[in-house]
């Protein structure tokens, strides 16, 4: 009898298993292997032609801060790369903020439309989201390049006398970026704000908040969780982004992404490449340890 | 004693825009009394709840003026106006606790620390809530957000307080509980309440004074007896309680008194507004608990007795007059009186002089 149980037990956690399998094939080849092999490139010496030796080295690691100068062989941080990681997580703080900025007006004028609009509005949002990333950044260039729309328009008016050059700036990066990220923002806050029970706005107005008190102390901590998830969303890929930063900054103002590129195309440094990924890694779930931790601790404080 | 108008609305209307456009209230013209418990009584969509969001400043009327002790109201945003709401389904702010949800208000209107924990004490108190102070909303049941709202909505100390039918998702014997509650806290703060709702027991039992409304209008305004024993009119007698409505023709006027005629070709002096003047047809309502059994001889109309329903305290005899109206005659049961009656047995309906109300077409 017993004996019994236990092999119909032990069937069960078989065909459980069996059942896992697919998921578990899926989740080990596609993010902790690649994962593992970068990380042991990453400790490998590179190869004259790109690939990597197998000869175990510590010098990727090694370059990704620091840098031997090629003169007197001193020791010295390396400037350039360090430029770079400030630049992209300013670049990519300054991009969630904005989209935070202009993206909660988007979804709370939204989510307060009449029901049979509100998909229509979406609809806008999430159209050029469709569109290829590539296509979406070269109509930003248009706007901002020196013979593009914005110029064009201001030396009409006569605003300027010359074109401004926007393109291949940080400026231009951020543009792009915006433009390109808003709707991952729009979507997990509209989420939100369409849950969100009016009549306590109503209950607050009642209660003689002013409009900005209604949005401080009522709208904005019940619409944390997605502030919270946008900005996330945000902010991950603006930090790992290759095309924006390429197509907008024209390879003058690099973010991490373009450098790992480098590293593994004209650069044929794999292992520096494989190093500075896992470097990007760790920025970003550094970042996101702060801003979890930061908007936790945020809770209304008990009265 | 020296009366004073709280709230005065004057051909306060409000359309919504739409095909067809839908006319939320007609012409509301009343004024509300200071220190008064004032109901608004309809069933749904008779623009109650849109004359209390007007007066709350959530919504803006079509035409008409709204004043506030001869201050007008339309000028203020809902920030601003010294009123406050209880809302249906109480609107208590999820994120805060009970005491923060009560202290919302005051520490909007920027009072002192000191002043905002003295007065959330003192509602707390009020309402009975002390022990709950640091709950979330989400974690206390119905009864208690109820008077979380209420508190909230009482703390900044309003000159009005709005109720949007505060009572309707309560159970029966909480909602009896809550309807003394109310009528205390309002003797007690001596705050001009208005009440929304649709349950006619909970307006005579609570109500100062009445407004009955329909399809926007505003049918009669009148201390519960009045509205409850003098309708002016069929919707008004409909709506409260259960009414006899009889055919009739009036055929003199005696001072106050109406005299009438009934189908059955028998006199009956009746009562009426003031507006009532013009002789001819007209319906008289008569409570089923206002009129008696008779014989047949000895009634002011016949008929034959149907159904008699038992009903623990009283007994209704539903009767079949011979001018084709029914009628219902309720009559409390007394331990005495024997069932003298037979359902099929020929009957006749006797009621006193200045019983029967007239009117308005």
């Amino acid at each position: 009898m017993a004996d019994l149980a236990q092999a119909t037990q032990q069937r069960a956690a078989r065909t459980r298993w069996l059942l896992l399998a697919p998921a578990l094939v899926i989740l080990l080849i596609a993010a902790s292997g690649p994962l593992l092999i970068t990380l042991v490139y990453s400790f490998l010496t590179p190869g004259d032609y790109g690939g990597v030796e197998w000869q175990f080295s510590v010098d990727a690691w090694f370059n990704v801060v620091m840098q031997r100068d090629i003169f007197d062989d001193t020791l010295g941080f390396s400037d350039a790369h360090l430029s770079i990681f400030a630049r992209s997580v300013k670049l990519s703080l300054m991009t969630t903020v904005l989209c935070l900025f202009f993206g909660f007006p988007t979804a709370y004028f939204i989510a307060t439309r009449p029901k049979k609009q509100r998909d229509l509005w979406m609809l806008l949002i999430i159209i050029p989201f469709w569109t290829n990333l590539l296509i979406r950044t070269f109509a930003v260039v248009e706007l901002v390049r020196n013979e593009g729309t914005v110029n064009t328009l201001l030396l009409w008016l006569g605003v300027i006398d010359a074109p401004i050059q926007m393109l291949y700036t940080e400026f231009s990066i951020l543009v792009g970026m915006v433009y390109v990220y808003l709707p991952l923002m729009v979507l997990p806050l509209y989420a939100a704000m369409e849950r969100l029970d009016f009549s306590l706005v109503e209950a607050a107005y009642d209660l003689y908040a002013t409009r900005f008190q209604v949005l401080r102390r009522v709208i904005v901590p019940l619409v944390k969780p997605g502030v919270v998830a946008g900005s996330i969303l945000v902010f991950v890929p603006s930090l790992g982004a290759y095309v924006t930063p390429r197509v907008m900054g024209g390879g003058n103002q690099l973010m991490i992404g373009n450098l790992i590129e480098l590293q593994f195309g004209q650069g044929r440094n794999w292992p520096l490449g494989a190093a500075l990924s896992i470097t990007l890694l760790g920025i970003v779930m550094l970042a996101l340890l702060l801003y979890v931790r930061a908007a936790g601790s945020e809770e209304p404080h008990r009265g | 004693m020296c009366v004073t108008v709280a709230i005065s609305a004057r051909k306060l209307r409000k359309v919504y825009p739409g095909q067809p456009p839908v006319v939320a209230l007609e012409e509301a013209t009343i004024d509300i009394l200071e220190n008064e418990f004032f109901t608004l009584l309809g069933p749904s969509g008779c623009g109650k709840t849109t004359l209390l969001r007007l007066i709350a400043g959530f919504e803006h009327p079509t035409e008409g003026t709204l004043t506030m002790h001869g201050e007008d109201l339309l000028a203020l945003p809902p920030h601003k106006r010294p009123v406050n709401t209880v809302f249906q389904n109480y609107a208590l702010f999820p994120h805060l606790t009970v005491a923060q949800n009560i202290a919302f208000g005051l520490e909007m209107l920027g009072k002192s620390r000191a002043e905002i924990t003295r007065t959330v004490d003192e509602m707390m108190e009020l309402v009975k809530m002390t022990q709950m102070a640091d709950r979330q909303t989400g974690q206390i049941s119905g009864g208690q957000q109820q008077r979380v709202a209420l508190a909230r909505a009482l703390a900044p100390k309003p000159k009005v307080l709005l109720l949007d039918e505060p009572l309707s998702a309560l159970d029966f014997k909480l909602r009896k509980d809550m309807q003394l509650e109310l009528k205390r806290l309002q003797t007690e703060t001596g705050i001009t309440f208005i009440f929304v709702t649709h349950d006619q027991e909970e307006a005579l039992a609570m109500s100062d004074r009445i407004a009955v409304m329909s399809a926007g209008t505003i049918r009669q305004v009148g201390g519960p007896r009045d509205i409850y024993d003098q309708p002016a009119e069929r919707f008004v007698a409909d709506f409260i309680g259960d009414t006899n409505f009889l055919p009739a023709e009036i055929t003199a006027f005696e001072g106050d008194s109406i005299q009438t005629r009934l189908s059955s070709g028998k006199t009956v002096k009746a009562r009426g507004h003031a507006d009532v003047k013009q002789k001819g047809k007209v319906t008289l309502a008569i409570r089923p608990e206002h009129a008696s059994l008779a014989s047949e001889d000895e009634g002011l109309l016949a008929g034959t007795l149907g159904e008699i329903v038992y009903f623990g305290t009283d007994t209704h005899y539903h009767i079949a007059l011979d001018d084709g109206t029914g009628f219902v005659v309720r009559r409390q049961n007394q331990p005495e009186i024997k069932a003298a009656y037979a359902s099929g047995q020929r009957i006749g309906v006797r009621f006193g002089d200045d019983v029967a109300q007239v009117l308005r077409d």
